[in-house]
């Protein structure tokens, strides 16, 4: 087992157990939910606008060689700087090389599922740069730490009791543990970041060919704030954001937000095209635009699997995941927890180290519902696992099945052997619950279910 | 619930890391040499386009596959929440959004009336200054006001910006399907206009209110589609945060107020 599924296996035992976390987790969405189902309601097709937008992803990843080159195209026209990364390492040097060359010392960051990929901060920091996130929730881990819990919510975990105290250790400012006070703290310690940055740095949720612009989606103003003030202006993307036109986003921004947050549209949705252009009076002197593959392209490849490069990063999928709900999102130990995680993390980074997370899943299909992209997310899970085990079968499996095929295909034994199973679970409470129970890994966790008591064919012959 | 999988034949499935792009590395190998590891920007390019059109000689499957019956081929203002067809219908629908939303909305009769409405706003507020850019309706606002005002026309100090406590912008359009203001910084004093100071007042006039989404994306493309500005944006509500246990902040970031005054 690799070390990431011996970790996911003990942080998910401790954490599925754990009623006080559940009951967090389960206050948080239990109120998205209301709100986003109130704003589906809304959409005259709820069903027919997922298929449109689809078709439009759809459209932009099958063809993202060309919507690609209009994208750098527009972008390249308003004096917009466009780097290319491969991997992880060259994103990272080519933002520390920018940063470096302007001599910055303080940098400001706007949330960036992307930056959190190819751990940004961490880079920035050895180079020597003070970083720090502007997004609330992103704030709030990054005092503490922490990793994101959640793409959207990246403090969903915590309370407000934790957060002040993270407040009061750290920033030694912390009135009380009013939601609203904690922000306005946030909101008086970031102010000043904002107008002393020398870079600002942010992600993005689309990147619109015809146009040749990024759009970014955000409720509480820091991406603009950071796309405004500092005299340099970096985003970091992956190449498969982009779209075909403008006009689709008047279809997936309040897609976005509807399933995202239960918001029928989010506070800003912002487009940039470029630095600031003759005649402007602000706005960053310097645009620069790093576009990242970091395997990408491998999943691109993959025909069966390349609907996963649709993915919008609503975390609709997390929220409506059993797993998730239970174990938690740090427990996935990716950038990209829940059914998505579970889908691209093993292609993105090793099938066979992370294959786990495709079997952290229910199969209950709710992922595959959930998605406004119609990403088919149940059954890549599925495609993971037979890959994985075509790639590299399990001993113990290859064992039972060996002993199985017999049994089933031979009458006499199967009879036998049923009969053998009802009678030998009668004896079953004698041993149930202890470690030597023979189906002990099954039933310390899981009730075992009944053999029926008499088969079918006993049932029909006795039929009257 | 959804069944065991099944894979049509028809997508073929490779481990994603045997594919190589064959023109290149066959040429290195043939003559004897790994292929190169290459470092620099412009062959980064060249290497993410040579794998992006390697990766796309496969077919992959279309969406909605899985449906019963797909439903394609609406359009996109079918699909979207309902918008009213008279401009009396959308001012309401506008209206109720911005409640909603904890903005402000009011529908103004006369310059005289926003003039009252805004020395008003100025007394109850306690505004000695005020930022705007020059404009038809910021200009008459801003004279009305009798304030200092900072105009981010020129240059300006975005500290001096950060100290006002209004900044007052016109915008390019209100969408009533959604309650947001489009706003351009060609048409709204900036980028740091909209976003710095605590309370955002938008000045629109009524021609301005747009139905829905569709309509302001078009209205943007008719207006500039020849030389778009370097930032769109449409504002919905006051900044606003739910990061502390879901609770609704106002004012996480940008202005805790927002307020919309159409004429």
């Amino acid at each position: 087992m690799s070390t990431a599924a011996v970790q996911f296996k003990r942080d998910a035992r401790r954490l599925s157990a754990d009623r006080r976390h559940r009951e967090i987790i389960n206050t948080a969405l239990n109120k998205y939910a209301v709100k986003r189902d109130e704003k589906k309601a809304l959409f005259q097709d709820w069903e027919g606008a997922r298929q449109l937008a689809a078709e439009i992803k759809w459209e932009a990843v099958n063809h993202l060689d060309r919507y690609l080159e209009q994208f750098v195209r527009g972008l390249e026209a308003r004096g917009t700087q466009v780097h290319w990364a491969s991997t992880a390492q060259q994103a990272r040097d080519l933002i520390v090389g920018i940063a470096r060359s302007r001599n910055a010392r303080s940098i400001v960051k706007s949330k960036a599922m992307t930056a959190e990929e190819i751990h940004l901060n961490e880079a920035l920091e050895k180079a020597g740069f003070e970083v720090v996130e502007s997004d609330l929730g992103e704030f709030i881990v990054q005092l503490r730490e922490e990793a994101p819990y959640h793409i959207v919510f990246p403090a969903m975990h915590l309370t407000r009791g934790e957060i002040r105290e993270t407040f009061e250790k750290k920033l030694h400012d912390a009135p009380s543990d009013e939601p609203e006070e904690l922000t306005m703290v946030a909101r008086r310690v970031l102010r000043q970041k904002y107008l002393q940055a020398d870079v600002g740095i942010t992600g993005a949720n689309f990147a619109v060919a015809e146009t040749g612009m990024i759009s970014i989606t955000e409720n509480e103003g820091n991406a603009r704030l950071t796309a405004a003030l500092p005299k340099t202006m970096i985003t970091l993307l992956g190449i498969e954001k982009v779209i075909p036109r403008l006009e689709d986003l008047a279809l997936l921004l309040p897609m976005l937000a509807t399933v995202g947050a239960g918001q029928l549209i989010s506070g800003y949705n912002t487009m940039y095209g470029g630095p600031r252009q003759a005649g402007e009076t602000d706005g960053p002197e310097e645009f620069h635009v790093v576009l990242l593959d970091h395997n990408r392209t491998a999943l691109l490849a993959d025909a069966e699997q390349r609907d996963s490069l649709h993915c919008i990063r609503c975390g609709a999928c997390l929220n409506v995941c059993p797993i998730y709900r239970n174990v938690g999102g740090h427990t996935y130990g990716t950038t990209y927890p829940g059914p998505i995680g579970g889908v691209i993390t093993p292609n993105l980074r090793g099938l066979q180290d992370w294959k786990h997370l495709s079997y952290a899943s229910s199969l209950c299909g709710a992922c595959t519902e959930a998605c406004p992209v119609k990403i088919d997310l149940a059954h890549h899970l599925l495609q993971n696992r037979r890959n994985a085990s075509q790639q590299k079968p399990s001993l113990w499996q290859k064992i039972a099945f060996k002993l199985f095929a017999p049994v089933a295909n031979c009458r006499v034994l199967w009879i036998l052997v049923t009969k053998l199973g009802r009678l030998g679970q009668k004896l079953h409470p004698l041993v149930l619950g202890k470690p030597f129970d023979p189906a002990y890994v099954w039933t310390k966790t899981r009730d075992l279910p009944p053999v029926a008591q008499q088969s079918f064919k006993e049932w029909w012959r006795q039929r009257p | 619930m959804v069944e065991a999988t099944t894979i049509s034949p028809k997508f073929e499935c490779r481990n994603p890391r045997e594919i190589r792009n064959p023109s290149r590395d066959g040429l290195w190998s043939a003559l004897g040499f790994e292929p190169p590891a290459a470092s620099h920007c412009m062959s980064e390019r060249e290497n993410i386009f040579g794998r992006i059109r390697e990766a796309l000689r496969l077919t992959a499957p279309q969406p909605g596959l899985h449906d019963a019956a797909p439903r394609s081929g609406k359009r996109v203002t079918d699909l979207l929440p309902a918008v009213g067809r008279s401009f009396d219908e959308n001012v309401a629908l506008f209206h109720k959004n911005a409640v909603e939303l904890k903005a402000e909305f009011r529908l103004l009769s006369s310059a005289e009336e926003l003039r009252v409405t805004l020395a008003n706003l100025r007394d109850a507020d306690g505004w000695t200054r005020a930022a705007s850019h020059s404009g038809q309706l910021t200009d008459a606002a801003c004279q009305a006001l009798g304030l200092p005002v900072l105009l981010t026309d020129t240059a300006f100090d975005k500290i001096e910006l950060e100290k006002c406590p209004v900044g007052i912008t016109e915008c390019d359009a209100l969408v009533a399907q959604t309650g947001s203001v489009v706003v351009t910084n060609r048409s709204a004093g900036g980028r740091a206009l909209s976003v710095l100071p605590p309370h955002h007042v938008v000045l629109a006039r009524r021609d301005q209110l747009v139905a829905g989404l569709p309509e302001a994306f078009a209205l943007l493309k008719a207006r500039y589609g020849a030389d778009y500005p370097s930032m769109l944006s449409f504002i919905t509500g006051p900044s606003r945060t739910g990061d502390i246990e879901r609770i609704l902040v106002l004012g996480a970031h940008g202005p805790k107020k927002l307020t919309i005054f159409c004429l």
